[in-house]
Protein backbone atom coordinates (compact mmCIF):
# COMPACT_ATOMS: atom_id res chain seq x y z
CA UNK A 1 0.00 0.00 0.00
CA UNK A 2 1.14 3.49 -0.92
CA UNK A 3 -0.50 6.67 0.54
CA UNK A 4 -2.49 8.89 -1.97
CA UNK A 5 -0.70 11.77 -0.79
CA UNK A 6 2.73 10.27 -1.81
CA UNK A 7 1.56 9.54 -4.81
CA UNK A 8 -0.31 12.72 -6.16
CA UNK A 9 0.77 16.48 -6.75
CA UNK A 10 -2.60 17.46 -6.59
CA UNK A 11 -5.99 16.44 -4.57
CA UNK A 12 -8.54 18.89 -4.33
CA UNK A 13 -12.75 19.14 -4.60
CA UNK A 14 -14.41 21.70 -5.68
CA UNK A 15 -17.97 22.62 -7.26
CA UNK A 16 -18.91 21.86 -10.73
CA UNK A 17 -22.37 23.82 -10.93
CA UNK A 18 -24.30 24.22 -7.02
CA UNK A 19 -25.23 21.14 -7.04
CA UNK A 20 -22.39 18.88 -7.54
CA UNK A 21 -18.82 18.21 -6.53
CA UNK A 22 -16.17 17.21 -8.31
CA UNK A 23 -12.52 15.73 -7.20
CA UNK A 24 -9.62 15.75 -9.00
CA UNK A 25 -5.90 13.82 -7.80
CA UNK A 26 -3.25 14.44 -10.57
CA UNK A 27 -0.70 12.09 -10.07
CA UNK A 28 3.29 13.07 -9.89
CA UNK A 29 4.32 11.04 -12.88
CA UNK A 30 2.68 9.38 -16.15
CA UNK A 31 4.31 6.02 -14.66
CA UNK A 32 2.23 6.35 -11.35
CA UNK A 33 -0.99 7.46 -13.30
CA UNK A 34 -0.88 4.46 -15.91
CA UNK A 35 -0.48 2.26 -12.86
CA UNK A 36 -3.42 3.29 -10.61
CA UNK A 37 -5.45 3.79 -13.97
CA UNK A 38 -4.43 0.42 -15.09
CA UNK A 39 -5.39 -1.39 -11.83
CA UNK A 40 -8.45 1.12 -11.12
CA UNK A 41 -7.75 1.50 -7.60
CA UNK A 42 -9.15 4.69 -7.57
CA UNK A 43 -12.86 4.08 -8.38
CA UNK A 44 -16.33 5.08 -7.80
CA UNK A 45 -17.06 2.28 -5.37
CA UNK A 46 -14.25 3.91 -3.30
CA UNK A 47 -15.02 6.96 -3.39
CA UNK A 48 -18.86 6.35 -3.05
CA UNK A 49 -17.59 4.81 0.03
CA UNK A 50 -15.28 7.49 1.15
CA UNK A 51 -18.16 10.29 0.62
CA UNK A 52 -21.31 7.84 2.26
CA UNK A 53 -23.07 8.21 -0.92
CA UNK A 54 -25.08 6.09 -2.79
CA UNK A 55 -22.38 4.25 -6.36
CA UNK A 56 -25.29 5.88 -8.52
CA UNK A 57 -24.48 9.11 -7.25
CA UNK A 58 -20.87 9.05 -8.63
CA UNK A 59 -19.03 9.10 -11.82
CA UNK A 60 -15.01 8.33 -12.31
CA UNK A 61 -13.02 9.53 -15.10
CA UNK A 62 -9.50 9.09 -15.91
CA UNK A 63 -8.22 11.75 -17.87
CA UNK A 64 -4.85 11.44 -20.15
CA UNK A 65 -4.01 14.79 -20.64
CA UNK A 66 -3.45 16.03 -17.22
CA UNK A 67 -2.73 12.47 -15.54
CA UNK A 68 -5.22 13.00 -13.58
CA UNK A 69 -8.59 11.21 -12.19
CA UNK A 70 -11.56 12.77 -11.55
CA UNK A 71 -14.67 12.10 -9.44
CA UNK A 72 -17.86 13.88 -9.69
CA UNK A 73 -20.51 12.98 -7.02
CA UNK A 74 -23.83 14.59 -6.38
CA UNK A 75 -23.24 17.19 -3.81
CA UNK A 76 -25.26 16.67 0.06
CA UNK A 77 -26.90 19.74 -0.10
CA UNK A 78 -27.03 22.31 -3.24
CA UNK A 79 -24.29 24.84 -2.73
CA UNK A 80 -26.28 27.71 -0.25
CA UNK A 81 -29.03 25.37 1.16
CA UNK A 82 -29.46 25.84 4.80
CA UNK A 83 -27.31 23.80 6.59
CA UNK A 84 -25.03 23.39 3.92
CA UNK A 85 -21.38 23.96 5.27
CA UNK A 86 -19.00 24.71 1.90
CA UNK A 87 -20.38 27.28 -0.61
CA UNK A 88 -17.65 26.77 -2.97
CA UNK A 89 -16.74 23.47 -2.09
CA UNK A 90 -13.46 23.84 -2.03
CA UNK A 91 -12.84 21.91 1.67
CA UNK A 92 -14.40 18.62 1.24
CA UNK A 93 -10.98 16.40 -0.31
CA UNK A 94 -9.93 15.32 3.40
CA UNK A 95 -11.32 11.84 2.91
CA UNK A 96 -8.65 11.48 0.22
CA UNK A 97 -5.65 12.06 2.34
CA UNK A 98 -6.25 9.47 4.35
CA UNK A 99 -6.08 7.08 1.66
CA UNK A 100 -3.98 4.31 0.53
CA UNK A 101 -4.04 2.79 -2.62
CA UNK A 102 -2.52 -1.21 -3.40
CA UNK A 103 1.27 -0.91 -4.74
CA UNK A 104 2.36 -4.80 -4.52
CA UNK A 105 6.29 -4.55 -5.15
CA UNK A 106 5.80 -7.85 -8.22
CA UNK A 107 4.38 -4.61 -10.06
CA UNK A 108 6.74 -1.67 -11.68
CA UNK A 109 9.56 -0.08 -9.88
CA UNK A 110 7.57 2.33 -6.87
CA UNK A 111 8.13 5.95 -7.58
CA UNK B 1 -2.17 33.45 -46.07
CA UNK B 2 -3.84 31.99 -43.11
CA UNK B 3 -5.84 33.41 -40.70
CA UNK B 4 -4.74 34.04 -37.03
CA UNK B 5 -5.92 36.12 -34.02
CA UNK B 6 -4.72 37.39 -31.04
CA UNK B 7 -6.88 37.51 -27.75
CA UNK B 8 -6.46 39.05 -24.26
CA UNK B 9 -7.92 37.86 -21.32
CA UNK B 10 -6.78 40.56 -18.44
CA UNK B 11 -8.40 39.09 -15.47
CA UNK B 12 -10.38 35.77 -14.41
CA UNK B 13 -13.64 38.11 -13.21
CA UNK B 14 -14.13 41.31 -13.62
CA UNK B 15 -13.15 43.40 -11.34
CA UNK B 16 -10.34 40.69 -9.27
CA UNK B 17 -7.45 42.81 -10.94
CA UNK B 18 -4.14 43.09 -12.88
CA UNK B 19 -1.01 44.01 -13.01
CA UNK B 20 -0.53 47.15 -15.12
CA UNK B 21 2.41 45.63 -16.62
CA UNK B 22 1.03 43.11 -17.57
CA UNK B 23 -2.02 44.58 -19.29
CA UNK B 24 0.29 47.00 -21.06
CA UNK B 25 2.71 43.81 -22.52
CA UNK B 26 -0.84 42.43 -23.17
CA UNK B 27 -1.20 44.68 -25.02
CA UNK B 28 2.38 45.07 -27.28
CA UNK B 29 0.66 41.70 -28.79
CA UNK B 30 -1.16 44.05 -30.42
CA UNK B 31 -4.44 41.91 -29.51
CA UNK B 32 -7.76 41.50 -31.92
CA UNK B 33 -10.56 41.44 -28.85
CA UNK B 34 -10.50 42.04 -25.11
CA UNK B 35 -12.65 40.11 -23.40
CA UNK B 36 -13.50 39.13 -19.97
CA UNK B 37 -15.67 36.86 -18.11
CA UNK B 38 -17.70 38.65 -14.86
CA UNK B 39 -19.43 35.57 -13.58
CA UNK B 40 -19.63 32.28 -11.76
CA UNK B 41 -22.61 30.61 -9.56
CA UNK B 42 -19.51 29.40 -7.24
CA UNK B 43 -20.74 32.04 -4.61
CA UNK B 44 -23.88 30.43 -4.00
CA UNK B 45 -26.96 31.76 -4.36
CA UNK B 46 -27.18 35.01 -2.57
CA UNK B 47 -25.70 37.02 -5.64
CA UNK B 48 -28.19 35.85 -8.27
CA UNK B 49 -31.46 36.31 -5.56
CA UNK B 50 -30.36 39.45 -4.34
CA UNK B 51 -29.64 41.41 -7.30
CA UNK B 52 -26.21 41.72 -6.19
CA UNK B 53 -22.59 41.80 -7.27
CA UNK B 54 -20.01 39.69 -5.35
CA UNK B 55 -17.19 41.67 -6.61
CA UNK B 56 -17.21 45.33 -5.07
CA UNK B 57 -17.93 48.19 -7.36
CA UNK B 58 -14.52 49.82 -7.47
CA UNK B 59 -13.08 47.12 -8.21
CA UNK B 60 -14.99 46.66 -11.47
CA UNK B 61 -14.51 50.30 -12.03
CA UNK B 62 -10.91 50.03 -11.63
CA UNK B 63 -10.28 47.16 -14.36
CA UNK B 64 -13.11 48.80 -16.56
CA UNK B 65 -11.29 52.16 -16.73
CA UNK B 66 -8.31 50.39 -18.12
CA UNK B 67 -10.29 47.87 -20.67
CA UNK B 68 -12.39 51.07 -21.67
CA UNK B 69 -9.55 53.43 -22.46
CA UNK B 70 -7.33 50.62 -24.31
CA UNK B 71 -10.08 49.20 -26.51
CA UNK B 72 -11.37 52.59 -26.98
CA UNK B 73 -7.79 54.26 -27.95
CA UNK B 74 -6.50 51.13 -29.93
CA UNK B 75 -9.67 50.13 -31.54
CA UNK B 76 -9.63 46.78 -30.32
CA UNK B 77 -13.69 45.02 -29.53
CA UNK B 78 -14.32 44.68 -26.08
CA UNK B 79 -16.53 42.20 -24.63
CA UNK B 80 -18.08 41.40 -20.99
CA UNK B 81 -19.97 38.68 -20.09
CA UNK B 82 -22.06 37.47 -16.87
CA UNK B 83 -22.49 41.12 -16.23
CA UNK B 84 -22.37 42.30 -12.01
CA UNK B 85 -21.15 38.51 -11.46
CA UNK B 86 -25.05 36.44 -12.18
CA UNK B 87 -25.53 38.40 -15.50
CA UNK B 88 -29.38 39.36 -14.17
CA UNK B 89 -31.32 42.83 -14.69
CA UNK B 90 -29.83 44.31 -11.72
CA UNK B 91 -26.61 43.05 -12.19
CA UNK B 92 -26.79 44.28 -15.86
CA UNK B 93 -27.63 47.58 -14.93
CA UNK B 94 -25.22 48.01 -12.36
CA UNK B 95 -22.19 47.59 -14.42
CA UNK B 96 -23.94 49.20 -17.50
CA UNK B 97 -23.92 52.17 -14.92
CA UNK B 98 -20.05 51.86 -14.06
CA UNK B 99 -19.15 51.94 -17.74
CA UNK B 100 -21.39 54.92 -18.81
CA UNK B 101 -19.48 56.43 -15.34
CA UNK B 102 -15.99 55.61 -16.64
CA UNK B 103 -16.44 56.84 -19.89
CA UNK B 104 -17.88 59.85 -18.77
CA UNK B 105 -14.53 60.89 -16.45
CA UNK B 106 -12.28 59.44 -19.29
CA UNK B 107 -13.68 61.16 -22.21
CA UNK B 108 -14.20 58.08 -24.19
CA UNK B 109 -16.82 57.25 -27.06
CA UNK B 110 -18.04 53.90 -28.11
CA UNK B 111 -20.73 52.25 -29.66
CA UNK B 112 -22.20 49.87 -26.85
CA UNK B 113 -24.34 46.68 -27.29
CA UNK B 114 -26.21 45.53 -24.48
CA UNK B 115 -27.56 41.99 -23.93
CA UNK B 116 -29.52 41.48 -21.51
CA UNK B 117 -29.92 37.56 -20.38
CA UNK B 118 -33.28 37.68 -18.41
CA UNK B 119 -36.34 35.30 -18.73
CA UNK B 120 -39.63 36.11 -18.06
CA UNK B 121 -41.30 33.53 -15.55
CA UNK B 122 -44.37 33.38 -17.53
CA UNK B 123 -42.61 32.39 -20.48
CA UNK B 124 -40.75 29.93 -18.49
CA UNK B 125 -43.94 28.37 -17.05
CA UNK B 126 -45.49 27.92 -20.58
CA UNK B 127 -42.16 26.06 -21.75
CA UNK B 128 -42.52 23.97 -18.80
CA UNK B 129 -45.92 23.08 -19.23
CA UNK B 130 -44.75 22.33 -23.07
CA UNK B 131 -42.26 19.82 -21.64
CA UNK B 132 -39.18 21.73 -22.93
CA UNK B 133 -37.32 22.87 -19.11
CA UNK B 134 -34.96 19.19 -17.80
CA UNK B 135 -33.07 19.46 -14.78
CA UNK B 136 -29.45 19.82 -15.46
CA UNK B 137 -27.76 16.98 -13.37
CA UNK B 138 -28.88 15.91 -10.07
CA UNK B 139 -31.51 18.72 -9.84
CA UNK B 140 -34.88 18.26 -8.70
CA UNK B 141 -37.75 18.60 -11.34
CA UNK B 142 -38.29 22.13 -12.13
CA UNK B 143 -42.12 23.43 -10.30
CA UNK B 144 -44.61 26.19 -10.71
CA UNK B 145 -43.54 27.42 -6.92
CA UNK B 146 -39.28 27.66 -8.32
CA UNK B 147 -40.20 29.78 -11.09
CA UNK B 148 -43.18 31.91 -9.64
CA UNK B 149 -40.89 32.54 -6.63
CA UNK B 150 -37.30 33.61 -7.98
CA UNK B 151 -36.46 36.82 -7.78
CA UNK B 152 -34.59 36.80 -11.30
CA UNK B 153 -34.44 34.06 -14.06
CA UNK B 154 -31.44 34.28 -16.31
CA UNK B 155 -30.45 32.07 -19.33
CA UNK B 156 -26.98 31.72 -20.38
CA UNK B 157 -26.46 33.02 -23.86
CA UNK B 158 -23.77 31.53 -26.08
CA UNK B 159 -21.88 32.94 -28.88
CA UNK B 160 -24.55 33.95 -31.02
CA UNK B 161 -26.28 37.06 -29.60
CA UNK B 162 -22.54 38.17 -29.21
CA UNK B 163 -21.76 37.93 -32.83
CA UNK B 164 -24.77 39.25 -34.07
CA UNK B 165 -23.89 42.93 -31.61
CA UNK B 166 -20.10 42.76 -33.21
CA UNK B 167 -22.23 42.52 -36.53
CA UNK B 168 -24.26 45.55 -35.24
CA UNK B 169 -21.38 47.54 -35.09
CA UNK B 170 -20.52 47.86 -31.18
CA UNK B 171 -17.20 48.56 -29.93
CA UNK B 172 -17.77 47.73 -26.31
CA UNK B 173 -20.53 44.10 -25.49
CA UNK B 174 -21.82 44.18 -22.09
CA UNK B 175 -23.51 40.84 -21.92
CA UNK B 176 -25.83 40.00 -19.00
CA UNK B 177 -25.41 35.98 -18.18
CA UNK B 178 -23.39 33.79 -20.55
CA UNK B 179 -21.90 30.89 -21.44
CA UNK B 180 -18.06 32.19 -20.01
CA UNK B 181 -16.12 31.12 -23.43
CA UNK B 182 -18.46 32.91 -25.56
CA UNK B 183 -17.43 36.49 -25.25
CA UNK B 184 -13.74 34.99 -26.27
CA UNK B 185 -15.07 32.82 -29.21
CA UNK B 186 -17.90 35.51 -30.58
CA UNK B 187 -15.11 37.42 -32.54
CA UNK B 188 -13.02 34.09 -34.30
CA UNK B 189 -16.09 32.41 -35.16
CA UNK B 190 -17.53 35.39 -36.96
CA UNK B 191 -14.01 35.34 -38.39
CA UNK B 192 -14.48 31.86 -39.51
CA UNK B 193 -12.33 29.84 -37.29
CA UNK B 194 -13.35 26.12 -36.12
CA UNK B 195 -15.63 26.16 -33.07
CA UNK B 196 -14.08 23.74 -31.44
CA UNK B 197 -10.94 25.43 -31.07
CA UNK B 198 -12.51 28.65 -30.24
CA UNK B 199 -14.84 27.63 -27.42
CA UNK B 200 -11.48 25.31 -25.76
CA UNK B 201 -9.00 28.61 -26.10
CA UNK B 202 -12.14 30.78 -24.55
CA UNK B 203 -12.58 28.36 -21.98
CA UNK B 204 -9.30 28.39 -20.85
CA UNK B 205 -8.70 32.42 -21.10
CA UNK B 206 -11.77 32.66 -19.34
CA UNK B 207 -10.12 31.88 -16.00
CA UNK B 208 -6.70 33.85 -17.71
CA UNK B 209 -3.54 33.44 -15.54
CA UNK B 210 -4.95 30.77 -13.34
CA UNK B 211 -3.94 28.60 -15.81
CA UNK B 212 -0.33 29.80 -15.52
CA UNK B 213 2.26 28.35 -13.39
CA UNK B 214 2.19 29.72 -10.98
CA UNK B 215 -1.34 30.09 -11.02
CA UNK B 216 -3.23 33.61 -10.73
CA UNK B 217 -6.71 34.72 -10.94
CA UNK B 218 -5.71 38.47 -11.27
CA UNK B 219 -3.21 38.17 -14.00
CA UNK B 220 -3.24 38.26 -18.01
CA UNK B 221 -3.43 35.65 -19.79
CA UNK B 222 -3.15 35.40 -24.07
CA UNK B 223 -4.39 33.40 -26.61
CA UNK B 224 -2.89 32.98 -30.54
CA UNK B 225 -5.52 31.04 -32.53
CA UNK B 226 -4.39 29.88 -35.49
CA UNK B 227 -6.88 27.42 -38.10
CA UNK B 228 -5.44 24.47 -36.97
CA UNK B 229 -3.95 24.77 -33.32
CA UNK B 230 -4.19 28.05 -30.76
CA UNK B 231 -1.30 28.72 -28.66
CA UNK B 232 -1.74 29.97 -24.65
CA UNK B 233 0.88 32.61 -22.87
CA UNK B 234 0.96 34.42 -19.82
CA UNK B 235 1.41 38.21 -20.43
CA UNK B 236 3.33 38.58 -17.13
CA UNK B 237 6.67 36.67 -18.00
CA UNK B 238 6.84 35.29 -14.56
CA UNK B 239 4.82 33.34 -15.02
CA UNK B 240 4.47 30.28 -17.73
CA UNK B 241 1.94 27.97 -19.63
CA UNK B 242 3.06 24.42 -19.04
CA UNK B 243 1.51 21.30 -20.27
CA UNK B 244 0.83 20.40 -17.10
CA UNK B 245 -0.44 23.50 -15.68
CA UNK B 246 -3.48 24.08 -18.81
CA UNK B 247 -4.68 20.13 -18.97
CA UNK B 248 -4.76 20.52 -14.97
CA UNK B 249 -7.21 23.73 -15.37
CA UNK B 250 -9.20 21.67 -18.16
CA UNK B 251 -10.24 19.63 -15.37
CA UNK B 252 -10.92 22.17 -12.98
CA UNK B 253 -14.82 22.94 -11.59
CA UNK B 254 -16.26 20.72 -14.30
CA UNK B 255 -17.92 17.32 -13.79
CA UNK B 256 -16.24 15.59 -16.97
CA UNK B 257 -13.03 16.88 -18.85
CA UNK B 258 -13.60 15.40 -21.96
CA UNK B 259 -17.08 16.65 -22.90
CA UNK B 260 -17.85 19.94 -22.02
CA UNK B 261 -21.31 20.78 -22.67
CA UNK B 262 -22.20 24.69 -23.54
CA UNK B 263 -25.39 26.26 -25.23
CA UNK B 264 -26.12 24.76 -28.84
CA UNK B 265 -23.46 22.03 -28.11
CA UNK B 266 -21.03 19.85 -26.65
CA UNK B 267 -17.05 20.78 -26.87
CA UNK B 268 -15.09 17.37 -26.82
CA UNK B 269 -11.64 17.35 -25.59
CA UNK B 270 -11.17 13.27 -26.31
CA UNK B 271 -8.64 13.85 -29.05
CA UNK B 272 -7.17 17.53 -27.95
CA UNK B 273 -3.57 17.31 -27.71
CA UNK B 274 -1.18 19.62 -25.47
CA UNK B 275 2.24 20.35 -26.62
CA UNK B 276 5.31 22.32 -25.29
CA UNK B 277 5.79 24.50 -28.01
CA UNK B 278 8.47 26.63 -26.04
CA UNK B 279 9.01 27.56 -22.37
CA UNK B 280 6.14 29.51 -21.49
CA UNK B 281 3.58 29.02 -24.54
CA UNK B 282 1.50 25.77 -25.13
CA UNK B 283 -0.17 24.37 -28.31
CA UNK B 284 -3.48 22.57 -28.32
CA UNK B 285 -5.16 21.03 -31.07
CA UNK B 286 -7.69 18.42 -31.91
CA UNK B 287 -10.65 19.91 -30.00
CA UNK B 288 -13.33 19.69 -31.34
CA UNK B 289 -16.98 20.91 -31.13
CA UNK B 290 -20.23 19.20 -31.80
CA UNK B 291 -23.51 21.13 -32.67
CA UNK B 292 -26.40 19.63 -30.62
CA UNK B 293 -30.35 19.31 -31.92
CA UNK B 294 -32.44 20.69 -30.69
CA UNK B 295 -30.68 24.44 -29.10
CA UNK B 296 -30.71 24.21 -25.40
CA UNK B 297 -29.26 26.86 -23.09
CA UNK B 298 -29.14 26.85 -19.03
CA UNK B 299 -31.70 28.81 -17.02
CA UNK B 300 -30.60 29.82 -13.18
CA UNK B 301 -32.74 31.53 -10.41
CA UNK B 302 -32.78 31.65 -7.06
CA UNK B 303 -35.41 32.46 -4.60
CA UNK B 304 -35.54 34.09 -1.13
CA UNK B 305 -36.90 31.25 1.39
CA UNK B 306 -36.80 33.98 4.43
CA UNK B 307 -33.82 35.91 6.55
CA UNK B 308 -31.33 34.53 8.36
CA UNK B 309 -29.53 35.05 11.33
CA UNK B 310 -26.43 33.59 13.24
CA UNK B 311 -24.16 33.75 16.69
CA UNK B 312 -20.53 32.74 16.91
CA UNK B 313 -19.34 30.74 19.85
CA UNK B 314 -16.87 29.26 21.27
CA UNK B 315 -16.59 26.11 23.80
CA UNK B 316 -13.78 24.78 26.22
CA UNK B 317 -15.26 22.78 28.77
CA UNK B 318 -14.59 18.87 27.91
CA UNK B 319 -17.57 17.89 29.47
CA UNK B 320 -19.32 20.22 27.42
CA UNK B 321 -18.29 19.28 23.99
CA UNK B 322 -18.13 15.50 24.83
CA UNK B 323 -22.16 15.75 25.77
CA UNK B 324 -22.56 18.08 22.60
CA UNK B 325 -24.75 15.86 20.55
CA UNK B 326 -26.78 15.66 23.43
CA UNK B 327 -27.25 19.26 24.09
CA UNK B 328 -27.81 20.23 20.60
CA UNK B 329 -30.89 17.86 20.63
CA UNK B 330 -31.91 19.33 24.19
CA UNK B 331 -31.85 22.91 22.20
CA UNK B 332 -33.52 21.75 18.79
CA UNK B 333 -36.48 20.10 21.50
CA UNK B 334 -36.60 23.33 23.70
CA UNK B 335 -36.84 25.58 20.48
CA UNK B 336 -39.10 23.73 18.82
CA UNK B 337 -41.46 23.62 22.04
CA UNK B 338 -40.86 27.23 22.48
CA UNK B 339 -41.87 27.77 18.55
CA UNK B 340 -44.78 25.20 18.37
CA UNK B 341 -46.67 27.37 16.80
CA UNK B 342 -44.14 28.39 14.13
CA UNK B 343 -43.73 24.94 13.71
CA UNK B 344 -42.21 24.26 9.79
CA UNK B 345 -41.49 28.22 9.09
CA UNK B 346 -38.40 28.27 10.78
CA UNK B 347 -34.68 26.10 10.36
CA UNK B 348 -32.24 25.51 13.29
CA UNK B 349 -28.62 24.75 12.05
CA UNK B 350 -25.42 24.08 14.34
CA UNK B 351 -22.01 23.84 12.12
CA UNK B 352 -19.61 22.61 15.04
CA UNK B 353 -16.30 23.57 13.96
CA UNK B 354 -13.31 21.50 15.39
CA UNK B 355 -15.39 18.30 14.63
CA UNK B 356 -17.57 18.42 11.70
CA UNK B 357 -18.09 22.11 10.72
CA UNK B 358 -16.46 21.44 7.15
CA UNK B 359 -17.88 17.85 5.94
CA UNK B 360 -20.90 17.37 8.43
CA UNK B 361 -21.70 13.75 8.17
CA UNK B 362 -19.82 13.24 5.52
CA UNK B 363 -16.25 13.82 8.49
CA UNK B 364 -14.69 10.82 7.97
CA UNK B 365 -13.09 11.99 12.02
CA UNK B 366 -15.66 13.52 13.52
CA UNK B 367 -13.75 13.50 16.66
CA UNK B 368 -13.96 17.16 18.67
CA UNK B 369 -10.81 19.04 19.34
CA UNK B 370 -10.26 20.23 22.83
CA UNK B 371 -12.48 23.45 21.86
CA UNK B 372 -15.10 23.82 19.67
CA UNK B 373 -16.19 26.69 17.34
CA UNK B 374 -20.03 26.44 16.95
CA UNK B 375 -22.09 28.76 14.50
CA UNK B 376 -25.86 28.79 15.17
CA UNK B 377 -27.58 29.43 12.66
CA UNK B 378 -31.48 29.84 12.47
CA UNK B 379 -33.33 30.70 8.59
CA UNK B 380 -37.54 31.52 8.90
CA UNK B 381 -40.16 32.96 6.97
CA UNK B 382 -39.40 36.83 8.71
CA UNK B 383 -36.63 38.44 9.97
CA UNK B 384 -38.19 38.74 13.25
CA UNK B 385 -38.82 35.13 13.88
CA UNK B 386 -35.53 34.42 12.87
CA UNK B 387 -34.01 36.82 15.69
CA UNK B 388 -35.99 35.11 18.17
CA UNK B 389 -35.56 31.69 17.45
CA UNK B 390 -31.53 32.25 17.32
CA UNK B 391 -31.80 34.14 20.68
CA UNK B 392 -33.87 31.47 22.62
CA UNK B 393 -31.60 28.92 20.86
CA UNK B 394 -28.29 30.82 22.00
CA UNK B 395 -29.27 31.23 25.66
CA UNK B 396 -30.80 28.12 25.39
CA UNK B 397 -27.43 26.22 25.00
CA UNK B 398 -25.83 28.72 26.93
CA UNK B 399 -26.98 27.84 30.44
CA UNK B 400 -28.42 24.46 29.16
CA UNK B 401 -28.02 21.70 32.17
CA UNK B 402 -26.37 18.37 31.15
CA UNK B 403 -25.24 15.60 33.19
CA UNK B 404 -21.82 15.94 34.55
CA UNK B 405 -21.58 19.71 34.24
CA UNK B 406 -19.46 21.77 36.50
CA UNK B 407 -19.66 25.25 34.95
CA UNK B 408 -22.78 26.08 36.11
CA UNK B 409 -22.23 29.93 35.47
CA UNK B 410 -22.45 29.05 30.95
CA UNK B 411 -21.58 27.01 28.62
CA UNK B 412 -20.32 28.90 25.81
CA UNK B 413 -17.49 32.00 25.22
CA UNK B 414 -18.96 35.02 22.95
CA UNK B 415 -15.97 37.13 21.17
CA UNK B 416 -18.98 39.55 20.42
CA UNK B 417 -21.05 42.12 22.06
CA UNK B 418 -23.93 41.77 20.80
CA UNK B 419 -23.67 38.32 20.02
CA UNK B 420 -25.93 37.50 17.35
CA UNK B 421 -25.48 39.23 13.44
CA UNK B 422 -28.95 39.72 11.16
CA UNK B 423 -26.90 38.26 7.78
CA UNK B 424 -29.89 39.10 5.56
CA UNK B 425 -31.98 37.69 3.34
CA UNK B 426 -31.15 33.73 2.59
CA UNK B 427 -31.60 32.31 -0.63
CA UNK B 428 -31.37 29.29 -2.56
CA UNK B 429 -31.06 27.95 -6.35
CA UNK B 430 -34.32 27.34 -7.46
CA UNK B 431 -33.23 27.33 -11.33
CA UNK B 432 -30.66 25.33 -13.00
CA UNK B 433 -32.21 24.03 -15.64
CA UNK B 434 -31.59 23.29 -19.35
CA UNK B 435 -34.60 25.02 -21.51
CA UNK B 436 -34.93 24.31 -25.58
CA UNK B 437 -35.44 27.05 -27.46
CA UNK B 438 -36.30 27.62 -31.40
CA UNK B 439 -34.89 30.48 -31.74
CA UNK B 440 -32.09 31.72 -29.11
CA UNK B 441 -31.50 34.81 -30.65
CA UNK B 442 -35.12 35.76 -29.30
CA UNK B 443 -34.35 35.33 -25.67
CA UNK B 444 -31.33 37.81 -26.18
CA UNK B 445 -32.63 41.56 -27.46
CA UNK B 446 -29.77 43.84 -28.23
CA UNK B 447 -29.69 47.34 -28.03
CA UNK B 448 -27.28 49.82 -28.45
CA UNK B 449 -26.27 53.07 -26.71
CA UNK B 450 -23.85 55.41 -28.25
CA UNK B 451 -21.85 56.25 -25.33
CA UNK B 452 -19.78 59.84 -25.32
Amino acid sequence: MKPLTGLASVIRSKNAGPFELTIDIIFKSRDIYERVKREESLNAALIARLYRLPAEDVTVTYFDPACAFKATMKRRLPSGHPGEKDIYGAQQHAPLLDLSLPWSDAHAAAP
Amino acid sequence: MKKKMTLLSPTAILGYGFPESSFTRGLSFDPHLIAVDAGSTDPGPYYLGSGKSFVPRGAVKRDLSFLLRAAVERRIPLLIGSAGGSGAKPHLAWCREIIWEVAREEKLSFRLAVIPADIRKSFLLEEMAAGKVEPLGPVPALTEDNVVESTYLAAQMGPEPLIRALEGGADVVLAGRCYDPAVFAALPLRRGFPAGLSLHLGKILECAAIAALPGSGSDCMLGFLEEERFYLEPASPERRATVDSVAAHTLYEKGDPYRLPGPGGLLDLQETSFEQVSERRVGISGSRFFPTSPYTVKVEGARLIGYRVITVAGARDPRFIESLDEIIDGVRKRTADNFSGDAGRFELTFHLYGRDGVMGPQEPHPRPAHEVGIVIEAVAEEAALAEAVLGFARSTMLHYGFPGRLATAGNLAFPYSPSDFKVGGAYVFSVYHLLTVENPAELFPITYEEVR
